[in-house]
Formats: C-alpha cells, structure tokens, sequence
C-alpha cells in the first residue's frame, strides 16, 4: 500500500512556555522549539506499521519553510521511506484551505492508496484533512483509532466518538483518513537514527511545481487577535509553590464535594 | 603400604582388566567433557569483543580476596560459612580426586601424599560431607526463599542443587569406604594402616568395618573406586549443564571481572563516539550483540539468588529480577548453541524471547545486584547494552520520550527554558545575601558548582542549590555556576540507552566547562558527580559536596552549632551513585558526626547495601509496573531503625524520600532532610 502522510512542525506546548506577543498577532516565537505535530507523529506509526504488515511504503510531506525539513528527517528516521517538502514564498501567509489546496497538487502528482493526516495540530484547527479529501473526492474518515487492511480496496477503521466509544466503519481506497493520538504507540527516534538519514535528499516542491498559482492558495481566513482570556467571575487563579497550590486545589475540591 | 586387599588396578570388574576399565572410564570422561566444554565455549569466539587483561596485579588481587578467600560469601553469613568450607574443602580433595584417577591405572600407586596431606584430605572430606549433608536439608527441607523460582520463569530448582550436593556426599563416601576398607583389612592382618585423624569419616568407617569379612572389604574396596570414577565423571560432565558451572567458570569470571566501578562499557569496545554513527545497529538485540564476557556471566551464575535478594525492583514487585536475567539468558544460550545440531534462528530478538521489555527498564542501576555477587556477574553494563538495542529500535516507553525529547531540544527533562537554568539563584532574599557568580566568559572562577537539571528546575531541590551556594560561600570558596550554559549532565541519558544524545550532552558540557578554566568541580548531585568523575573525560577534579564540606570542616573553614532538638535520632541513606558507584560512604557520616549533638542511628541495609530510593533522573519519569514504591521500603527501614529524621546526599533521594514518607502516611513520625540543607542549618555564622 503506498502511503501518504501529511506532517507539520509546530511548537511543542511540553517544551515551551507560550505566549501571545505584545499586538496580540501571534504568539512570541523568540526562543520558542518545534518538534512534529503530536497527531502527525501517530499518523506516520500507524502508517509504517500498516507497511510493515503489508508492504509498501510510507512518503511523509510538509508544507513549510526550511526549516519543516527537520521534522521531514524525523519522520524518515523513524521509517517513512521518502520525504517531500512543499515550500514557497507564496504559501507563506496560506490558510487551512490554501494548505489543503496544496497538498491536493502534490497528491495528485503521486499515486497514493492512502492519505493519513494528524486529527489536528497544535497550532491548526482540525480542518485540512477534510477539505483534502472533499478536494480529491474520496472518501473521509476523522478521529480514526483503529485502521485494519481488508484487502486492496478496502479498510476497516474505528473512529472515536461521544464518550470515549468507537464506532467501526468500512471505506473503500482511496481516502483520506485524520488520525487520533493513542492510535498507536509511536517509537523513539533517537540522535543516531536522525544522522543517519541527515544527508538523504528530500525534494523541495514550490508552487510552479504543483502548477498551483499564488491566488489559489491566498488566505480567505485572515487572523484577527490574539488574547488570553480575562478572568471572569468563578474563576480563581490558585498562587503559591507547587505544594501550596495542590493543598489549596485539595481543600477546594474537598469543600465542593468534589472530593470524598 | 602394606597392601592386604587387590588393588583397582589390579582386578577385573566382570572380566574387564581394571586397567583397561580406568582407563576407559577417565578417556570417555575426559573426552565427552572436552566436547562438551568446546560447545559451550565455542560461541564465546563470536561475540563482542571485550578487553578483560589489563591492569594484571588488580585482578590478581581480586582474584585472591573475592575468588580465593571467597570475601563476599560471608555477607550471607550461614551459607557463606557453608559455601566457604565445601570450597575450601573441594580445594584440598582436588589433588587427592586426581590422584585417584591413576590408582586405578598404575599398579602400586596409592595416591597418597604423606601423612599431613593424608589427614588433611579426611579432614576436608569430612568437612565437604557434613556442609553437603546440611546444605541439602537446608536447600531440600527448609527451603530458603531466596531460592524460590516465581512460576513466571519456570519449574523449582531444588532438584538440580540437591542432585549435586548428593553427587558431591557420593564422592566423598565413596573415596572415605576404598580408604578404610583397606585400613581395615590392614588391621585384620596385623599391619600399621596410614595415619587416621579420629572423628574423620575415613576413621570412622574404618571403625565401621572392623567386623566385616575380607572378601567383602575387597568388594566395598574395588566397587568404591568403581563408583568414585564414576561419580566423578559424570558430576564433571554435568558441570556445565547448570548453576555448577560456576565450579569452573566463577575464578576465571572473577578474573576477568570489572576494574573501575561507576562506568558504563562503551557501546562497542574498540569504537570510537564518532564512529558509531556509522553503525548499523547498536547495543544488544541478539544474543550475540553481548560481549563474550557477558556470556561467561551467565555461565558463571551459581543462581544464589543473593543479587535479586538486594534488587530494589525486584522487591517492590517489578518485573525484575537479576538473577533471572543470568538463569534465563544462560538457558537461552544453551538452546541456541545446542551440544547437537544446528544453532538456532540467526536473527531472533532477545525482547521477546529470554528478556522483556519491562523488565529492562524496570533496572535503577543502583548497583545493588553486583555489589552483592560472590562470582562478580556485571549487569549495569548487559541492561544499558539491552536498553541501547531498544532504543536504537525505537522501543522507548511513552513516558521517557517526552523527556528524552525536551533533553535533546532544552537540556533538561522537563523542557523548561534554557534561559531559566539559573533562575533558582535570584530569590529575593537569597540573591541579596549571596550573589552567585555566573561563568560566562568575563566572570571566572576557581571552583564550579556543577548544579544539574533537577536542582536547577524543580522548586523543591532549588533549596538545595541555594544551600550548596551558601556552604561554599561561607567556607569561602571561590566558585560560579554555568547559569544559562549549563545542560544536563546526562547520566541517566546514558544509563537509559540513548548514548548518541548523552555523546552531545557531555561534549557540549566539556566544551563549556574547559572553556571556564575552572581548576575543580563541585555537585551536590551524585548522578552528576558520577558522570562528571566517571563518564565525562578531561576535566578537572571533580568532588561531592559532602567531600568538599568534610575538607572545610577538617580545615576549620567551616563549624557547626549544636542540633536544637537534640532527642532526634538521624539515619543516613546512602544514595547509590555517592556510595555503591563512588565508595563514598563515610565522609558524610564524618560530616554528620561533626555536628555537636547530633544522635545517629543506621539502618540495616546502609552503606554498601543500602536501598535504592526509586531512582534518579529519567526514572523519575518511567512509569513502572510495581506493587509499591521502593522509597516506600526504605522509610519503613529508616522507622525500624529508630531514626526521625532521614539525611540523604542526592536530590532524587530527597524527592523519592519526601513522596515515600507521605504516601506512608509517616509526616509525623519521620522527615527527611538533605546533607547540605542540615550544613547549611547547622553552621555556625557570624
């Protein structure tokens, strides 16, 4: 089964402290790390598991500048075979659809069994794996848990819904599928398996090479503000060293029953 | 001698010539050993290699006082004693059984050696029949828990000891009924028999046989030969099919043992850092990823059960038990280098098949389980070669990658800012008083205070930094920190497996620590005293705080006020990378006593047998399966101990200490307390 993966490299919330900037347009990116998106990184394991059963191979992509190439290599050392990195000054300022729009292009230069994306990314909003597959017109399953191959035409995937139950479903292939975290349990990659595949080449496609022009991928969500929230009544912000804080937090939770 | 009775050599056995049969039987012998030995050495030619001659006088030393003078059987004090006679005794009877074999072959040779070797042979065979005896009520009736086998790794092995130790009782009977029966027989016709120490078991049946007629003392006399040989040979060739092949492997094993304590081997022998990432594959994944000294360890294990007896995870229930990784490993090796046929599947995975993965991580590296084997087996070394096969693999529990990653990208495991490291310095009331000099280039210094992740981060164990400074303030030290260029010291990095990112930690941490042109190091963190000392090269001298305090207080740079509550009883737990690792254990205890007043008490399991508290850096993260915490135990000891108060020396120890003691429920009977936060308590200031 040949497999497509679409990756992003985000901030990781575990290793930042993450702020909105001063004019509130964006969060302050100073010394801020990246690591791949959290739900792509279980998108790749179910991928490279699925080939390790089956065969075939697993491609990872991104859309990003440069420096997405470093969660491409990731990707690869952890076993996807190929990396692909879409980069272009005029997918800069690109909203969901204009990523969607762009990952079709590279899709439809390939010939893919299978689309695997992340449920959603840190710093996304859950919604390009589905217009992907309403743009390819295949088929879309989101929150998938559990993938198993029927046969060449078919899977059977779990998806999460209300209340922690799985619903099972058959789809056929192609699809487009968004996938959850716990799906699987991704393995390590470590410094040595990074440096091992530090000198593959990874193709850089821009817009010229997707026959994609700059109007096609323009933004038509455009980002207003950014704020923190203002503390409303009910809310109490407990102060203190972490022990302080858990004692207030107990006898809170104690005084409104919350606690046995 | 005046001999009465035919000799062995000089019968036949149901027609065959005495000479031809023990010749037979010693040829047959010899030779199925040989093949046998050659089957199970032969797969140590294809293993890693490992360089165990160096420093020569070293490992004779430890030859003599570990293998010869059997110095650690003792810390099990009943089965040492027993273990120390039936050795001693073996040692004596070796000649003699040798001898033996050519009384049967040579017409005329008694195998004898004088009189002083004579009694002392009688003495030792009795010694070996009556420690056999015990050890075989002991093993067979009273069963010692230590020994039991959890159904988890297989069937009971009191069989395969009590098979031998009734092997071991044959020989000597048998050697002690051909010696008197010719000593009776000598006696029936009026001659001098060789000098017999009374109560020996040769005198005794000799005294045993005063009645009985010639003609059967002549058939006590050959069959006891007969059965000797017999014995003798098959106990040699059933030698290494089980736990007494430590009888020919553990002196060697103890020879070739560990120089230095508190390393870890390096991924290969032989292959430099910069080399290794042009490896295929790294650390062990099959049996023949381990060094063939590794292999000679699992044959040498004497299945004692004295490692697992220490082994902090296997006692609070952890899927761990050293013994069993030697037993199991061991067995793996005889079925896949079999003494007939084809050796088994060229790339099978030891996960999965004699090793689980749980079981791998389970390991704190406290050092317990080789402090306490009498035949010197490593297995810090086997469980971080396994870890790195894992990890190189990609099998890394969900818990470690978090912190594995935030390591790589932050140096440190929680991932906070790089720019925060030295934050713990700028408390208001702290930074007034004691200004901490960063080294940064224009700042420089004498001495570093190597302060490491935990106690830069953690709001608890920044007290501890706070105090560290103090202490070297006040005794006038002139030290900084490395502040902002400090990373992790990467001890755990490299314990837990992943060498390549515990490479990068170290060579950045060197790069900024020569560059410091600081002439000494200080930690009050043991694990990153033990990388700085043991793992890092080319830096200066490093010292645990609780040295450095000891030198200041012998120098009168720094003294101490009387406790205030002076009925409170104080234990000190040795952390394992300060004392196990490092052979500190008694400059803080020196410390301690130079606090007037101060009462101590130890636990029992202290110094070199003390109790891990559940492990420090990434097992702080590792979410084992396990019945209870160890720190858990450990306070439970402290409270047997009399003691009130726990002073620790590490900053894990605090932390796993601290949680044990209220998950416990023992905040009101017990505290715990750092060394430096006690000096920093105590000293007396102006």
């Amino acid at each position: 089964m040949e497999i497509l993966v679409c990756v992003a490299r985000v901030p990781d919330s575990a290793e930042n402290e993450i702020e909105v900037n001063r004019d509130g347009t964006d969060i302050d990116r100073d010394s801020l790390v990246y690591s791949v998106n959290e739900w792509d990184n279980y998108a790749v394991e179910e991928a490279i598991q699925i080939v390790e059963r089956d065969g075939g191979s697993v491609t990872v992509v991104s859309v990003g500048d440069d420096e997405s190439e470093e969660i491409l290599r990731r990707e690869m050392a952890m076993g996807a075979d190929r990396g692909i990195l879409l980069s272009d000054d005029a997918f800069e300022a690109t909203d969901g659809r204009g990523i969607a729009t762009i990952l079709k292009a590279e899709v439809e230069k390939g010939k893919y069994d299978l689309i695997l994306t992340g449920a959603q990314a840190d710093a996304g909003a859950g919604e390009v794996g589905g217009m992907l597959a309403a743009m390819l017109d295949i088929p879309y399953a989101s929150l998938v848990n559990s993938i198993e191959v029927v046969n060449g035409q078919t899977l059977k995937v779990g998806r999460e819904i209300e209340g922690g139950n799985s619903e099972m479903n058959k789809i056929t292939l192609p699809c487009v599928l968004s996938i959850q975290t716990g799906i699987n349990e991704p393995r390590y990659v470590g410094i040595r398996g990074i440096r091992k595949v530090a000198s593959v080449d990874i193709p850089v496609h821009g817009a010229a090479d997707l026959g994609i022009t700059g109007d096609a991928v323009a933004p038509h969500v455009h980002r207003q503000d950014y704020f923190v929230p203002e503390l409303g009544d009910g809310a109490e912000m407990l102060e203190g060293s972490d022990e302080e804080i858990i004692e207030k937090l107990i006898e809170l939770l104690k005084a409104k029953g919350g606690l046995k | 001698m005046n001999s009465t009775l035919i000799s062995p050599a000089n019968s036949s056995y149901l027609g065959i010539p005495g000479t031809v049969l023990f010749v037979l039987i010693p040829a047959v012998g010899a030779l199925v050993f040989t093949y046998i030995m050659a089957k199970r050495f032969a797969p140590l030619l294809q293993m890693q290699h490992d360089p165990r001659l160096n420093q020569l006088p070293n490992r004779f030393s430890r030859l003599l006082k570990f293998g010869i003078f059997q110095w650690r059987q003792p810390r099990y004090m009943f089965a040492g004693v027993l273990h120390i006679l039936l050795f001693s005794g073996f040692m004596v009877l070796a000649l003699r059984s040798t001898a033996l074999i050519f009384v049967g072959v040579v017409d005329g040779f008694h195998g004898d050696f004088g009189v002083v070797y004579g009694i002392l042979k009688d003495i030792a065979a009795t010694l070996v029949f009556i420690v056999a005896f015990i050890a075989m009520v002991r093993r067979g009736i009273f069963k010692p828990k230590r020994y039991e086998v959890p159904s988890k790794y297989g069937k009971d092995h009191t069989g395969e000891a009590v098979l031998v130790l009734l092997l071991i009782i044959g020989l000597v009977t048998c050697d002690m009924m051909f010696e008197a029966s010719q000593a009776a027989a000598q006696i029936q016709n009026g001659f001098e028999p060789q000098q017999m120490l009374p109560t020996t078991g040769p005198w005794v049946f000799t005294l045993l046989f005063a009645g009985v007629t010639p003609s059967v003392l002549q058939t006590i006399h050959l069959s006891s030969y007969l059965l000797h040989e017999l014995i003798f040979f098959s106990f040699l060739c059933l030698l290494p099919f089980g736990k007494h092949f430590h009888v020919i492997t553990s002196l060697p094993n103890v020879f070739l043992g560990k120089n230095r304590k508190g390393i870890i081997k390096p991924v290969l022998w032989g292959v430099t850092d910069e080399e290794l990432d042009a490896l295929d594959s790294i650390g062990v994944k099959k049996f023949e990823d381990f060094t063939w000294k590794h292999i000679l360890d699992f044959y040498s294990c004497v299945d004692c059960g004295r490692c697992a007896d220490n082994c902090p995870a296997n006692a609070v229930g952890r899927p761990l038990s050293p013994r069993f990784i030697s037993i199991k490993c061991r067995d793996y090796g005889f079925k896949r280098y079999p003494l007939f046929g084809e050796k088994g599947p060229e790339d099978e995975l030891l996960i999965g098949t004699a090793l689980e993965e749980d079981e791998i991580w389970s390991c704190t590296t406290c050092g317990a389980c080789e402090e306490e084997c009498p035949v010197m087996i490593e297995y810090i070394d086997k469980i971080v070669d396994v870890r790195r096969g894992m990890v190189d693999e990609g099998m890394v529990p969900q818990s470690l990658q978090k912190p594995l990653s935030a390591l790589e990208k932050r140096g440190n495991p929680w991932g906070k800012m790089e720019k925060k490291r030295a934050d713990w310095t700028k408390e208001e009331e702290f930074s007034a008083d004691y200004p901490i000099k960063i080294i940064d280039g224009e700042e420089t210094a004498e001495t570093l205070y190597f302060v490491d992740s935990i106690t830069s981060y953690d709001d608890r164990m920044q007290d501890l930094g706070r105090a560290t400074a103090r202490i070297l303030t006040d005794a006038a030290i002139d030290f900084g920190i490395l502040g902002v260029q400090e990373r992790d010291s990467g001890h755990e990095v490299g314990r837990f497996g992943e060498e390549s990112l515990a490479q990068m930690l170290r060579e950045h941490n060197t790069e900024v620590i020569k560059e410091s042109g600081v002439k000494r190091i200080v930690t009050a963190d043991p694990h990153a005293f033990n990388a700085l000392k043991n793992d890092y090269k080319d830096l200066p001298p490093v010292e645990h705080i609780s040295q450095t305090i000891l030198k200041c207080v012998k120098d009168g740079k720094l003294s101490f006020k009387p406790v205030e509550d002076s009925t409170k009883v104080y234990t000190y737990h040795d952390p394992c990378y300060l004392g196990r690792h490092n052979e500190t254990y008694d400059d803080p205890r020196q410390v301690l006593d130079a606090i007037p007043g101060l009462q101590t008490a130890e636990m029992e399991r202290c110094r070199d047998r003390s109790f891990c508290c559940g492990g420090g850096g990434l097992m702080l993260f590792f979410e084992p399966e396990e019945e209870q915490r160890m720190g858990v135990l450990r306070v439970e000891m402290a409270q047997q101990a009399g003691a009130n108060v726990i002073v620790t020396a590490c900053p894990f120890c605090l932390l796993n200490i601290e949680d044990a003691i209220k998950v416990a429920g023992l905040e009101d009977q017990l505290e715990v307390i750092d060394l430096v936060e006690l000096v920093d308590r105590q000293i007396l200031r102006d």
